[in-house]
């Protein structure tokens, strides 16, 4: 078994109306022995970028405190938050730094960039454990269960959902995608970003 | 074969960890202390490749000891359990790993709460309200899903914990028959019988 499947977990993101939402499951197991029914694998970048990192669970770790670390440099820097576009390059080159030994995770960016005219557009990236970036204008995904992801956002996801409807697509879009795999699922957390708030739910899932 | 548990309850962790230390399979010592007390309210559980296990254990008790002496006060269980996963995570891209799971347990003396991080040699770190590691916890685990109460006094968590200890020494081919149980709550780590 690959050492991408060896904890288990899956994170989706999804473009609405003036929104994006970023869900993942909550599990984190040794194979198929799970440890924990509450393992957080996306993290508040500012306020209003979300990272998603599943895979292994000790690169999560690793990779939030790298995130954290240069995010603040940035900050400190540049007198100004970052922008989701510039974050998802710094999880790019983050990640190639590592190309001959990566970190083993396929994180996924969600966030509100904001325009020259001062207004926000949705942004989503996710990229590979190497660090290749994929833009995508509708879903990204990524973990364990991101072949069921695929297919079942393919079939629910429209263009220019609000908020509410942009919530139950992914929230429906995940539960049922990680009810079909083994190594995800164990109830989810959901985050609905718009451009002056974020709202965090917390969903229940199947158990077994 | 190593065989550990810890369970939280109302402001108190419980860890045990069983007393055996083996050579292949030949049993050389009976009453092995495999918790380590890193600080007035922080316990480390360990087990994994002979060896590495002490190894390790000294050199995180060593650290965590020096801290408290350059700053007069030890560090919480949360930031505790934060450097010990970064010198296991560094240790896994090196070239000798140490082979080390633990369970940490702690009672944060500023929020007054009980807390327990599940820790695997890679370096992955969990916060879970009760833990096994070895393959106890393939029978630990299922039990202590149907019997866990996090509000549960200290009587009822070391009857629990009992429970898990029983079925182990029940069903498994290789049990080991002495545990050793500490508690660690707002007076402190120490040890009891069950």
């Amino acid at each position: 078994m690959s050492i991408m499947q060896y904890n288990g977990g899956s994170v989706i993101a999804m473009v609405g109306k003036d929104c994006v939402a970023i869900a993942s499951d909550l599990r984190l197991g040794v194979q198929s022995l799970s440890i924990s029914a509450n393992y957080q694998k996306i993290f508040p970048i500012t306020d209003r970028i979300y990272v998603g990192l599943p895979g292994l669970g000790t690169d999560v770790t690793t990779l939030h405190e790298q995130f954290r670390y240069r995010v603040n440099m940035y900050t400190i820097k540049e007198e100004r938050e970052i922008e989701p576009q510039t974050f998802a390059q710094l999880v790019s080159s983050t990640l190639y730094e590592r190309r001959f030994g990566p970190y083993f995770i396929e994180p996924v960016v969600a966030g509100m960039q904001k325009l020259p005219t001062g207004g926000f557009a949705p942004f989503i990236a996710a990229t590979d454990l190497i660090g290749c970036l994929n833009f995508a204008k509708d879903f990204v995904v990524a973990g364990t269960a991101s072949e069921k992801l695929f297919g079942v956002a393919e079939g629910l996801w429209e263009p220019d959902l609000e908020a509410e409807d942009l919530f139950e697509t992914i929230s429906q879009t995940l539960l049922n995608a990680v009810d079909r795999d083994a190594f995800s699922g164990w109830g989810a957390v959901v985050h609905v970003i718009t451009k002056d708030k974020v709202v965090t739910r917390t969903l229940k899932g199947r158990m077994d | 074969m190593d065989v550990s548990f810890a369970i939280t309850g109302k402001g108190y962790v419980i860890l045990a960890a069983d007393t055996t230390a083996a050579h292949s399979i030949i049993k050389v010592k009976l009453d092995e202390d495999k918790i380590k007390e890193l600080s007035p309210h922080l316990l480390m559980a360990y087990s994994g490749e002979p060896g590495d296990t002490v190894q390790f254990a000294e050199y995180v008790e060593r650290n965590i000891r020096l801290y408290q002496i350059r700053n007069l006060y030890p560090l919480r269980p949360s930031s505790a359990a934060s450097w010990i996963r970064r010198s296991l995570a560094d240790s896994l891209r090196s070239r000798k790993p140490y082979s080390v799971n633990l369970l940490l347990g702690g009672y944060d003396t500023t929020t007054h709460t009980p807390h327990l991080y599940w820790m695997d040699y890679l370096g992955t770190l969990v916060d879970v309200p009760f833990a096994a590691h070895g393959y106890g916890s393939y029978f630990a685990l299922s039990l202590l899903d149907r019997y866990h109460d996090p509000e549960a006094p200290l009587e009822e968590g070391l009857a629990v914990l009992k429970r898990c200890i029983d079925e182990v020494t029940k069903r498994l081919v290789v049990a080991q028959p002495k545990y050793k149980v500490k508690v660690v709550d707002k007076d402190g780590v120490r040890e009891v019988e069950l």
